[in-house]
C-alpha cells in the first residue's frame, strides 16, 4: 500500500484511467538505445502515440531475466556509454521538457546497489522517476529498499508469474506499491505469438489477494493482445516488439516508429 | 563437530534465509521463486535423510572413486624446502575433477525431485563433464551451456560431454565466458522450470545452492581431516586450495573451519596482474554486489556493470564468488591472494617435474601460493595443498603458452 500521504503519480494515473474506464499503456524502452541521445524523442512520441506510463530500461551487463531483444539493446545502450547516472540524467531531461506521464525505471540490482539505496531513491525523486522495478529484486531481499523508498514517496512495484504460490502474492500487501507487474508467460522477455491462455485465471487470482492495480508484461506484441489483455488487467506492457522495430529502423526514425507503434497498438492506426 | 545421523555439519552457516552474515541470500527472478522454494523444501529433507546418504555414499565410493588419497608430496617438498606439503588427489576421482562430488548428490536429488531434465553451466568444461556423466548414469536429459570462448579452449570437454549424450549449447553473449554461460543457464530454467533441474557446479547462485555443493564437497575435508591424522597424528597448519566459484576451496575448507588453528588459503587468479584490467582476483579486487543471485564480492565498474574476468584457466575465470568465502574472507578465517597467470604456469611445471603428476591450470595456482607462502613455515609443519583436477583438459593451453617444452 502507499503511505497515508498523498498518492503517488502512478496510483493517481491508474485511478484516474479507471474513472474513465480506460487502460494504461506502458512502453518499455532500454535508454539510450538507440543512440545515447535517442530517448529524449523517443519518450514524448510514445506518449503521442498513446502510451499513458513510460518504463525506462536501465542497462546491465548481466540481464539474467531478459530474452535476446532487450538483452542486445542493453548492450547497445552500455556501448553508447548509458549509465544510471545518466539514466537519471535522461528523466530529469524529459521531466523539463514537458513530459508529465509517470516515469518507471526498470533495472536489475547491482547498479543500484552500487550507486547506493539511498542515494539512488533520492536522486530518483529528484530527476522525477516515480518508481522501480527491480527483476532480481525479490519481496524477501527489499525490505530495505522498500523502507526508503516510502520515505520518499517513490514506488517499489513487484512482479508476479503465473508459477507465484499464493503465499508470495499476499505477502506483497504492505510492500508492493503503485502497481503490480504480472508476468504473463514462464520465461524471459520476448515477444510471442500467443499469451498465456490461463491469463484470466491467473489475474483473477492476484486480484483476489492484492488491492493494487494490474499491469501485465511479457510477450505482447499486437493490438489484439492488447485489447484481449485489456478486459482483465489494468495496464498493458509492451517491451521487445517496441525494441525490434527499433533495430529494424534507421536509428533516426526511431521517434516515428515509436509514435506508430503505439497508434497501432492502441488501434488508432 | 556434531554430525548427528549424517555426516553434514547442519548446524552453522547459512541462517535460514541463506546468509553468511552480509553475503548470500536470495535474489531470484520472481519465476524463479516457487522452484527455488521447492529446491530448499527437497534439499533440507534428504540433507537429513540417511538413506539419501547411504546412496550417495555408495556412489561417491563405487562410481567416483572415493576417499581419494591424501599423498605426501616428498618431491615438491624437497623442491620447495619448507612445510611437509600432502596433495588431496581429487585429480584422481572419475571424470578427473572435484566437480564430480556435487554432480553426483545434486543428481540423486534432480531425480527425488522427479525433474526429467538437466541444465548446467559449465566453464572448463569439467563441472559440464561431470553433469553429463550423471546424467547419463541416471537417465536423465542434460543440456550444458558453454561460453563460445570456452567452447573453442575445451574442445577435448565438449567432445566428451557429445559423447555423454548432452547437448552442449555454445553462449555468444558478452564475455563468452562462465559468467554468460550461467546467465543463459538461468534463462533456460526460467522458461522451463516445470521440467528441469538446475544443477549449478560452484558455490555460488541463490540460496539453497552455495549451502548445498558445500555440503556435496566437504567429504574432500572430512577425508583429509581423518587421513592427515593418521599420517600425522595432527591436524595441518595450512590448507591450501584455487578459489574461482570457490567449491573444492569450500569444500577442503568446511570440515576445518572450527579448527581455528588451520590456516585456511585461496589461489585467486590474477591472469596479468590485479593491477591490469585482465584478470578475476574477485576478493582481492572486487566490491560487495549481487550477482547470479547472491550477495558477494563481484567484480564491477564504478557503474555497477559486471567485469570481464581473465585468466589462463577457464575454471577461475570467473567475476564473482561464492558467498561464504566473501563471509571468510571479511571474517577473517580465510585468507586469499593473488596468482598471476605466469605464477601458476610455473607451479604447473613443478608440480609436472617434482612429482610425475600433470595438474589442472585451476590447482596449479594453488601449487604456485603454497611455494610462496612456504617461505614462512619450517619443515615441522604440514600443509596440504587440494589437487582439484587433471591437466589433460589443458594440454592445449599450456603448450600455446610455454611454447615447445624444453
Amino acid at each position: 500500500m502507499t503511505t497515508a500521504t498523498t498518492p503517488s503519480r502512478i496510483a493517481g494515473h491508474f485511478a484516474e484511467l479507471a474513472s474513465q474506464n480506460r487502460k494504461a499503456l506502458v512502453p518499455y524502452v532500454t535508454v539510450g538505445h538507440p543512440t545515447k541521445e535517442s530517448t529524449l524523442e523517443i519518450v514524448p512520441a510514445l506518449i503521442e502515440g498513446g502510451a499513458t506510463m513510460v518504463e525506462l530500461g536501465v542497462p546491465f551487463s548481466d540481464p539474467l531475466a531478459d530474452g535476446p531483444t532487450i538483452q542486445r539493446s542493453g548492450f547497445k545502450a552500455l556501448q553508447n556509454g548509458v549509465t544510471l547516472a545518466f539514466c537519471l540524467e535522461t528523466a530529469r531531461d524529459l521531466r523539463a521538457g514537458g513530459v508529465e506521464v509517470p516515469l518507471i525505471f526498470m533495472g536489475y540490482y547491482n547498479p543500484i546497489l552500487r550507486y547506493g539505496l539511498e542515494r539512488f531513491v533520492a536522486d530518483c525523486a529528484e530527476a522525477g522517476v516515480d518508481g522501480f522495478i527491480i527483476p532480481d529484486l525479490p519481496p524477501d531481499e527489499s525490505a530495505e529498499l522498500a523502507a526508503i523508498s516510502r520515505k520518499h514517496q517513490r514506488d517499489l512495484i513487484f512482479m508476479v508469474a503465473p508459477t507465484s504460490r499464493d503465499q508470495h502474492i499476499e505477502s506483497l500487501n504492505g510492500q508492493a506499491s503503485g502497481f503490480v507487474y504480472c508476468v504473463s508467460i514462464t520465461g524471459v522477455t520476448g515477444a510471442r505469438d500467443d499469451v498465456s491462455v490461463d491469463l484470466p485465471a491467473f489475474l483473477a487470482r492476484v486480484r483476489s489477494k492484492l488491492e493494487l492495480p494490474l499491469a501485465v508484461g511479457f510477450g505482447i506484441s499486437t493490438p489484439e493482445h492488447v485489447r484481449e489483455i485489456g478486459r482483465d488487467a489494468d495496464g498493458v506492457i509492451v517491451g521487445s516488439a517496441l525494441i525490434s522495430r527499433f533495430d529494424e529502423a534507421d536509428p533516426a526514425d526511431a521517434p516515428t516508429v515509436a509514435r506508430e507503434f503505439m497508434r497501432y497498438l492502441s488501434g488508432q492506426a | 563437530m556434531t554430525t548427528g545421523t549424517t555426516p553434514f555439519d547442519i548446524t552453522s552457516l547459512p541462517d535460514d534465509r541463506g546468509r553468511f552474515g552480509e553475503f548470500g541470500g536470495s535474489y531470484a527472478p520472481v519465476t524463479l521463486i516457487p522452484a527455488v522454494e521447492e529446491l530448499r523444501t527437497a534439499y533440507n529433507e534428504i540433507r537429513e535423510d540417511p538413506e539419501f546418504h547411504i546412496e550417495f555414499e555408495s556412489l561417491l565410493k563405487n562410481y567416483v572413486g572415493r576417499p581419494t588419497p591424501l599423498y605426501f608430496a616428498t618431491g615438491l617438498t624437497d623442491a620447495i624446502g619448507g612445510p611437509k606439503i600432502y596433495l588431496k588427489r581429487e585429480d584422481l576421482v572419475h571424470t578427473g575433477a572435484h566437480k564430480i562430488n556435487n554432480a553426483v548428490g545434486q543428481g540423486l536429488l534432480a531425480k527425488k525431485m522427479g525433474k526429467p531434465r538437466v541444465i548446467a553451466e559449465t566453464g572448463a568444461g569439467q563441472h559440464g563433464v561431470a553433469t553429463a556423466t550423471v546424467c547419463a548414469k541416471m537417465g536423465l536429459e542434460c543440456v550444458i551451456y558453454m561460453g563460445e570462448l570456452d567452447v573453442e579452449r575445451q574442445a577435448l570437454n565438449v567432445a566428451r560431454m557429445r559423447l555423454l549424450g548432452a547437448e552442449v549449447r555454445a553462449v555468444s553473449s558478452g564475455s563468452r565466458t562462465l559468467k554468460d554461460a550461467m546467465n543463459e543457464a538461468i534463462r533456460d530454467w526460467v522458461t522451463n522450470v516445470e521440467n528441469s533441474y538446475y544443477l549449478i557446479g560452484s558455490v555460488a547462485g541463490m540460496h539453497p545452492y552455495p549451502m548445498m555443493v558445500r555440503d556435496f564437497q566437504s567429504v574432500i575435508g572430512r577425508e583429509a581431516r581423518d587421513q592427515i591424522r593418521e599420517a600425522e597424528g595432527r591436524l595441518p597448519d595450512a590448507i591450501v586450495a584455487c578459489v574461482g566459484g570457490g567449491s573444492n576451496a569450500m569444500g577442503i575448507f568446511h570440515p576445518f573451519l572450527e579448527h581455528a588453528e588451520v590456516a585456511l588459503h585461496g589461489a585467486e587468479a590474477a591472469g596479468d596482474g590485479v593491477g591490469t584490467e585482465r584478470h578475476a582476483a574477485t576478493l582481492t579486487a572486487g566490491h560487495v554486489g549481487v550477482l547470479h543471485g547472491s550477495r558477494s564480492y563481484v567484480l564491477q565498474d564504478a557503474d555497477g556493470q559486471i567485469m570481464e574476468a581473465h585468466s589462463i584457466s577457464a575454471g577461475l575465470d570467473y567475476p564473482g564468488v561464492g558467498p561464504e568465502h566473501s563471509y571468510l574472507k571479511d571474517s577473517g578465517r580465510a585468507t586469499y591472494h593473488p596468482v598471476t597467470d605466469a605464477e601458476a604456469l610455473d607451479g604447473f611445471k613443478l608440480l609436472c617435474r617434482t612429482e610425475g603428476i600433470i595438474p589442472a591450470l585451476e590447482p596449479a595456482h594453488a601449487i604456485h601460493l603454497a611455494q610462496r607462502l612456504s617461505g614462512d613455515m619450517s619443515s615441522d609443519d604440514i600443509m596440504i595443498i587440494n589437487l582439484s583436477g587433471r591437466g589433460d583438459k589443458d594440454m592445449h593451453t599450456v603448450t600455446e603458452a610455454l611454447g615447445v617444452m624444453s
